[in-house]
C-alpha cells in the first residue's frame, strides 16, 4: 500500500517541509524526549521530601534486585500478561473465524463485541466491580447456580487477579478480533475451496490453510497484546488498587505507588526503565518482523 | 487503506453448524454487552429494587433520581467540562500538528528526514509511564499542574498519529498533488486542498482514537490534574468510588453519563472506524 515517498521529489532539498514539522517535533522533544532523558537522570538519584536530589549511582537499580515488592509486581505483571494474552487472542481468533463464516448480522456482532474497546476502562471497571460483587452483585447468584464461585471477587486474594484479567480480556477481545477479521479477508477464498475439494474438513482447513496464512497477523496481535498487558493499570487502579495484600500490584501500579504516593521518584523511575526495556524488546521484535513491509524510506 | 471489501465467506457451513455459530456469537455478544446493559438499567432503578433479592434485570418503576442526585454529589458538571475541554482541544490540536508533520514526512525529501522518522518511531515505543514523573516535574516547574494547559499541551501531538497519517498520506496518488502544483499551489495549498480532503477517513479514525484516548485516560489526568476542580471524569469517578462504595445506583448513573459521549461518537462512525482500525493494524 505504501509507495516510496521519494519517488518524484527533486533531489535538491529545500526549507519548505520544516515549518510543517516543527510544531510536532518541538512538542515531542520537550514533552517526550527530554522527559525520557530526565527519567534516566532521576533514576540515578535519591530525593528528599523537599525534592532535592543526591546522586546515588545505580543504587536504585541495585535495590530492584533485592526488593520483594518489585519482584512481586514483576510476577503479577507476568501473571496478568501470561493469562490475559493467550485467552484474549484465542477468543478473538475464534470469533473472527466464526464471523467470517458468511453469517447474517456480521456487522452487528462485530460492533457489539468491539464496543468495550472504546468504552473508558476505568469507568467500565466500576460496573464490573459491582456486577460480580459477592453480596450485592446481580450476576453472582447466576454464576453460583452454574457452580462458579468467585469468592470475595475484587477483595479476595485469589480472585482479585483473575477479576482484573477478565476485565482486561473483555476490553481487548473485540479489537484483536477486528484485526484477525481484516487478516481473514485477505485470504483468497479459493485457498479454502481448493482444500475442501481435496477433502479437508473445516478444522483441517483452518489448521493447514487459514492458521499459517494468519501468522503475520498473529505475531502482530501477540506483540501489541503483550505491550498492552505489561502496561495494565486502569481497571486495577479502580477495582483493587493493587490489593488485596499487593496481589494485583503490577509494574505500573508500583510505579504509581512509589513515584506518586510515596514520592520515591528515583526508585519509581528505575522501575519504569525496566518496563521500558520490556516494551522495547517486544517492539524491536515487531519491527524486525514487519520492518521490511511497513517502514520504507 | 480502509478499503471495504465485500464479505467473502470461505466456507458456508450447513445448518447445524450454522446454528452453533449463531449460538456462540449471540452468547458472546450478550456477555460482552451485559455489564454495560446492567450498568444502564441499574442506574434507572430505585434503591429498593437495587437491593431486592432475587435481582430483576429491568426496573419495575424506572426513575431518574440517581442522575439527579449524583450530578451535584460527584460534581459531574465540573468533571464533564474538564473532560470535554481536555479531550476536544487535545484531539483537535493533535489532528492539526500530527497531519502537518505527517505531510512533511510523506511528501518531502529533506535533510534530517530519516532522523525525524526514527524519532517518531522511537516515541511510539516509549511507554507513557516512563515519562510520567519527569513530565510532572517539568509541568510543575512551569506552574502548569492543575491547569488545562498542563493537561493538554503534551497531548497536542502524538507520535502514533504522525505515523498513522504518514502511512495514509503515502497512499494518496501523487498525480493529484502534481496537478495542483502545476496550477501553482504552494506546499500549504497542497496540504489543504489535496491531502486533507483525500484523507477524511484517516482523520475520522484518528480523531476518534485521540478523543477516546483522552476522554478515557485515567493515569495522566490523575497525576497532572489531581485537584477536584480540575479532575476529568475517569479520575473524578475513580475517587468517587472510593468514597461511596455502597450507593451503586449513583455510581452507575455517573458511569453511564461518563461513558455516553464516546459510545455515541463510536456508534455514529462505527463501521468506518472499525475498518480504519483494522487496516491500521495491518498497515
Amino acid at each position: 500500500m505504501a509507495t516510496s515517498p521519494a519517488r518524484r521529489v527533486p533531489r535538491r532539498s529545500d526549507l519548505t517541509p520544516y515549518p510543517f514539522l516543527v510544531p510536532s517535533l518541538f512538542i515531542l522533544a520537550v514533552f517526550l524526549l527530554f522527559p525520557v532523558a530526565s527519567a534516566l537522570v532521576i533514576s540515578l538519584q535519591e530525593f528528599s521530601a523537599l525534592g532535592a536530589g543526591t546522586w546515588v549511582g545505580f543504587d536504585n537499580y541495585l535495590r530492584l534486585l533485592s526488593d520483594k515488592a518489585f519482584h512481586n509486581a514483576l510476577f503479577n505483571t507476568f501473571y496478568y500478561t501470561g493469562v490475559s494474552v493467550p485467552i484474549s487472542i484465542g477468543l478473538a481468533l475464534m470469533l473472527a473465524v466464526l464471523l467470517n463464516a458468511g453469517i447474517k448480522g456480521r456487522t452487528v456482532f462485530r460492533t457489539a463485541i468491539f464496543l468495550p474497546f472504546v468504552a473508558p476502562l476505568a469507568i467500565a471497571a466500576i460496573a464490573w466491580t459491582f456486577l460480580l460483587d459477592p453480596d450485592i452483585g446481580m450476576a453472582t447468584p447466576w454464576l453460583r447456580a452454574l457452580g462458579i464461585n468467585l469468592g470475595g471477587w475484587v477483595r479476595d486474594s485469589t480472585w482479585a487477579m483473575p477479576a482484573v484479567i477478565i476485565v482486561g480480556i473483555w476490553k481487548n477481545v473485540g479489537f484483536f478480533m477486528v484485526l484477525y477479521l481484516a487478516g481473514l479477508q485477505q485470504i483468497p477464498r479459493e485457498f479454502g475451496e481448493a482444500a475442501a475439494v481435496d477433502g479437508a474438513n473445516p478444522w483441517q482447513r483452518f489448521r493447514h490453510v487459514t492458521w499459517p496464512l494468519l501468522s503475520n497477523v498473529t505475531l502482530f496481535v501477540v506483540v501489541i497484546a503483550m505491550i498492552g498487558a505489561l502496561q495494565a493499570f486502569d481497571q486495577i487502579f479502580v477495582m483493587t488498587h493493587g490489593g488485596p495484600f499487593f496481589k494485583t500490584e503490577t509494574i505500573v501500579m508500583i510505579i504509581y505507588r512509589e513515584g506518586i504516593t510515596n514520592l520515591e521518584i528515583g526508585y519509581a523511575s528505575a522501575i519504569s526503565f525496566v518496563l521500558m526495556l520490556l516494551v522495547f524488546f517486544l517492539s524491536f521484535l515487531q519491527i524486525r518482523f514487519f520492518g521490511r513491509r511497513e517502514i520504507r524510506y | 487503506m480502509a478499503k471495504v471489501r465485500p464479505v467473502r465467506p470461505r466456507w458456508v457451513p450447513r445448518s447445524p453448524w450454522r446454528m452453533a455459530i449463531y449460538l456462540v456469537l449471540v452468547g458472546f455478544a450478550f456477555i460482552t454487552l451485559f455489564p454495560l446493559i446492567w450498568m444502564i438499567v441499574t442506574s434507572l432503578k430505585p434503591d429498593t429494587e437495587i437491593v431486592q433479592q432475587p435481582h430483576i434485570l429491568f426496573p419495575a418503576s424506572p426513575t431518574l433520581e440517581h442522575y439527579q442526585n449524583v450530578w451535584p454529589r460527584a460534581n459531574l458538571g465540573r468533571l464533564f467540562i474538564n473532560s470535554t475541554v481536555f479531550a476536544t482541544t487535545a484531539t483537535a490540536g493533535a489532528l492539526v500538528f500530527d497531519s502537518l508533520a505527517a505531510y512533511a514526512l510523506a511528501r518531502f525529501e529533506f535533510a534530517g528526514r530519516m532522523f525525524a522518522f526514527v524519532l517518531v518511531v522511537f516515541a511510539i515505543m516509549v511507554p507513557f509511564q516512563v515519562i510520567l514523573i519527569p513530565l510532572y516535574k517539568l509541568l510543575s516547574g512551569l506552574h502548569l499542574i492543575n491547569t488545562y494547559q498542563g493537561l493538554i499541551i503534551p497531548r497536542l501531538t502524538t507520535a502514533f498519529g504522525i505515523f498513522f497519517l504518514r502511512q495514509f498520506f503515502l497512499s494518496i496518488p501523487r498525480d493529484l498533488q502534481d496537478a495542483a502544483r502545476v496550477d501553482g499551489a504552494s506546499a500549504l495549498g497542497v496540504y489543504r486542498h489535496v491531502i486533507v480532503p483525500n484523507a477524511v477517513p484517516a482523520f475520522l479514525t484518528l480523531g476518534l482514537l485521540h478523543f477516546m484516548g483522552n476522554w478515557n485516560d485515567l493515569l495522566w489526568p490523575l497525576v497532572v490534574a489531581p485537584n477536584a476542580k480540575m479532575q476529568t471524569l475517569p479520575a473524578g469517578l475513580a475517587s468517587f468510588v472510593g468514597q461511596h462504595v455502597v450507593e451503586y445506583g449513583l455510581l452507575m448513573a455517573a458511569a453511564t453519563l461518563a461513558m455516553a459521549p464516546v459510545i455515541v461518537l463510536f456508534l455514529l462512525v462505527q463501521r468506518r472506524f472499525i475498518e480504519g482500525i483494522a487496516t491500521t493494524g495491518m498497515r
